[in-house]
């Protein structure tokens, strides 16, 4: 999972400079390499070569390289990054202040992935994760407001507080799922209900690596590959299973190479336009009748497994510390935003500023809203209920009738 | 277009129908089909009548279904709409349950609800639960349907009756029919149905032929989900049952016909919900309360029943302690003495009904 990226920034045709800046090694073993950062005068686009952000799996020819973005995109792809950096900070203190219970599983480190991901995908592709599902939530359209108010079980939470941190769900999105595994074959699923329909979309089905071991995810693959299903699984590999990792539980923790007739990308996920221009090439593959794919997002979390987890019994405080300073998703695009002119560290600040005031008005709802009436956990229980139908309470004296 | 010959080979208790509330005004019916036709004819016009209904299992399409439930359909449907899977009951019932999430209508076939058991979360943490914990945002309108319970010399672990598991579970419904009519009203019913819906057949019953209405036959012909059927009217004694059970009550109902006993058998249709209502109105007027099923004893349908009648006003009219006859607290033996011992049959409920009566 250790890199590093030799960037070459490629040349525009009036007024450059060369700018020469030491790229910090990322604990590998080859010496530091030097590369070159040339400023775009006019600042249009952030482009660069990416060369080692991918690895093939039974593709002769890969995603491009050669990634760009416009500084609408970059400034947008930024915002969207810290609202969910700073969104999981709010819930860990939330959480730790005891309005959070339960689980809660913290996104934090991973936010390339999703961010770079959704910005390849069409409106109408469907998207299925695991437990880890607050940033996708966000991406899917569900607002900082719908997400903290559903950690605290608050009506205005998306599932109106029954669901919590695991269940939120949107329009194209299903969710958040609590059982590890479930949401491969279930992801595999809405391809198939997407290619029933003859509709040109794919579905988006996350694990971690610690899932990927799961039969149901392999049995999904055969099933997936014999219809030729439009779906893009996708294996978020932060490198632990709760606290087992991923060498320590896969025999082979090369997961895009896992399924032999399944072509797979390893990409780094920590370059969200490396991902996005991944995704853009799996999506274009699935959709063009080819049948599956398998992309390896290369991550890391900074928290623990939950909130029940520390994080530091089974990895050293370094390793963490050494990705938040050296290969932060959020850090280093910035970083190439700036260098490239494509905006200011003052508009970053302002931008950082607006995040805040969203994350404090989400937090506001989240505190002081109220849960629902006691009366209401007996709803939802059917779609169609039947006529005259009662449901039990705790004893023989308490039923609600339900009537829709 | 049948036989008189044919008829007469019907299950002599089906002529008891005649005095129950049947859907049809006719005395007696005068066409027949069996339980097999009924659920095929109900598949294939459900999905002739709407595009997102499929079947989907192992052996659905090609081979016609491994007990022909679904022959000729794939013949008339093709690959889009009749599916073979390859024998991985948790992919594909995870396959399903997402196709229903984003909006078709699957059948889903276990091969036999014992194998349900490996694809079970699914089918409890994907589909039940799905509609609650999204606050209404996701449903899943499935049919997980095939046969349950025992077989005839097939072994344990192919011979359980779910019906109790599943029938526990808030968010689903589970059916359990008994009779031709019932399979058809009540399948068709299930497709069109927006939540996720077990429905267990018995493979023993498959081929028994049953009388069925002009009414029923028709396109539209729908049952009502969480409603029982009287199937034999008496006043001594009411026989609470569902699926093949119902068959053992009337067979019994029968034969005490001549001791002057006089059974009310009730066809409880859906397990979940349960018609606890027609069991109720039938033991207040009877004052005798007999269950049989064909699942293991503890945790049973009968059980269930049986507290709910305790629970309510019905109580104050029982006359004696209801009882259960179940099969029997063990797992399934093949050899053929064994076997039949270990599942309830008509001796069982004429004794029990005669312990409940005093007689």
């Amino acid at each position: 999972m250790n890199n590093y990226t030799k960037i070459i920034f490629r040349l525009q045709p009036n007024g450059r400079r060369l700018l020469q800046q030491q790229h910090k090694q990322i604990s590998s073993p080859v010496p530091l390499l030097v590369t070159s950062i040339r400023e775009a005068s006019g600042g249009a686009t952030l482009e660069y070569d990416a060369p080692n952000a991918y690895k093939l799996h039974m593709l002769e020819q890969g995603p491009s390289t050669h990634v760009s973005c416009n500084r609408e995109e970059g400034l947008d792809y930024y915002k969207k990054m810290q609202v969910i950096r700073r969104m999981e900070a709010s819930a860990n203190n939330m959480y730790k202040s005891k309005l959070i219970r339960g689980f809660c599983h913290l996104y934090s480190g991973q936010e390339a992935v999703c961010v770079g991901m959704k910005g390849a995908m069409d409106k109408n592709d469907s998207l299925i994760t695991a437990y880890r599902a607050h940033g996708w939530t966000y991406m899917m359209g569900v607002s900082v407001t719908g997400i903290l108010a559903e950690l605290t079980g608050r009506k205005t939470g998306c599932a109106e507080g029954r669901g919590g941190s695991m269940h939120m769900y949107a329009p194209n999105f299903y969710g958040g799922n609590g059982i590890v595994g479930a949401q491969v074959p279930l992801g595999a699923g809405v391809a198939f209900a997407h290619k029933y329909r003859g509709e040109s979309n794919v579905c988006v089905a996350l694990y971690g690596d610690g899932a990927a071991n799961q039969g149901q995810v392999f049995e999904a693959y055969n099933m997936a590959k014999l219809w030729l299903l439009p779906c893009i699984f996708v294996c978020e590999n932060n490198g632990y299973g709760m606290g087992t990792s991923s060498a320590r539980a896969s025999a082979n923790p090369n997961f895009y190479k896992r399924c032999e007739y399944i072509p797979g990308i390893w990409v780094d996920g920590m370059d969200i336009l490396a991902v996005r221009e991944a995704t853009r090439f799996a999506r274009e593959w699935c959709t063009s009748g080819k049948g599956p794919m398998i992309m390896e997002m290369a991550t890391y979390r900074y928290f623990g497994h939950s909130m029940s987890d520390p994080g530091t019994s089974y990895r050293t405080r370094e390793e963490i510390q050494d990705v938040r300073k050296s290969r932060d998703p959020i850090t280093s695009f910035r970083e190439k935003l700036i260098q490239a002119k494509l905006a200011t560290e003052d508009e970053f600040k302002n931008i950082d500023i607006e995040v805040k005031k969203i994350i404090e008005d989400a937090e506001s709802h989240a505190q002081n809203d109220s849960e629902l009436h006691v009366d209401e956990l007996y709803s939802n229980v059917y779609s169609q209920p039947p006529p005259n139908f009662k449901i039990r309470g705790c004893d023989n004296f308490t039923f609600k009738e339900i009537s829709k | 277009m049948k036989s008189v010959k044919d008829l007469v080979k019907c299950h002599s208790s089906i002529i008891l129908l005649r005095r129950s509330f049947s859907v049809t005004s006719r005395a007696l019916a005068e066409k027949t089909i069996t339980i097999r036709e009924a659920i095929t004819q109900a598949m294939d016009e459900e999905i002739t009548r709407d595009d997102r209904v499929f079947l989907m299992g192992e052996e659905v399409a090609q081979y016609d279904g491994a007990y022909k439930m679904s022959k000729g359909l794939w013949k008339k449907h093709g690959d889009k709409r009749i599916v073979d899977t390859p024998i991985t009951e948790m992919g594909f019932a995870g396959i399903a349950t997402g196709a229903a999430m984003a909006g078709l209508r699957p059948i889903c076939e276990f091969m036999t609800f014992n194998f349900s058991m490996q694809a079970i979360d699914h089918v409890i943490n994907s589909a039940a639960k799905a509609y609650y914990m999204s606050a209404g945002k996701v449903k899943v309108p499935i049919v997980f349907r095939g046969p349950n319970g025992a077989a005839a010399g097939v072994g344990a672990q192919h011979s359980q009756d779910f019906a109790t598991w599943y029938s526990q579970c808030p968010g689903l419904k589970v059916i359990s029919p008994y009779s031709a009519e019932d399979c058809r009203g009540l399948l068709k019913a299930a497709i069109r149905d927006d939540d996720p819906v077990v429905f267990l057949e018995n493979e023993l019953v498959y081929g028994q032929q049953f009388p069925i209405s002009d009414e029923a036959l028709s396109a539209d012909f729908v049952l009502p989900i969480g409603k029982g059927k009287i199937e034999r009217e008496g006043k001594h004694i009411t026989l609470a049952s569902h699926s093949i059970g119902v068959k053992l009550c009337l067979e019994a109902a029968k034969e005490l016909e001549q001791s002057g006993i006089d059974c009310e058998v009730v066809n409880l249709r859906t397990l979940r919900p349960l018609d606890e209502d027609i069991v109720k109105t039938s033991v207040k007027k009877t004052h005798h309360l007999v269950t049989v099923e064909f699942g293991w004893p503890q945790c049973g349908v009968g059980s269930e029943i049986i507290a709910r009648i305790c629970e309510s006003d019905a109580f104050d009219y029982l006359d004696a302690p209801p009882i259960r006859v179940t099969g029997a607290d063990v797992p399934l033996a093949y050899a053929k003495t064994l076997e039949q011992n270990s599942m309830p049959q008509v001796a069982n409920v004429i004794k029990s009904i005669k312990k409940v009566l005093n007689k």
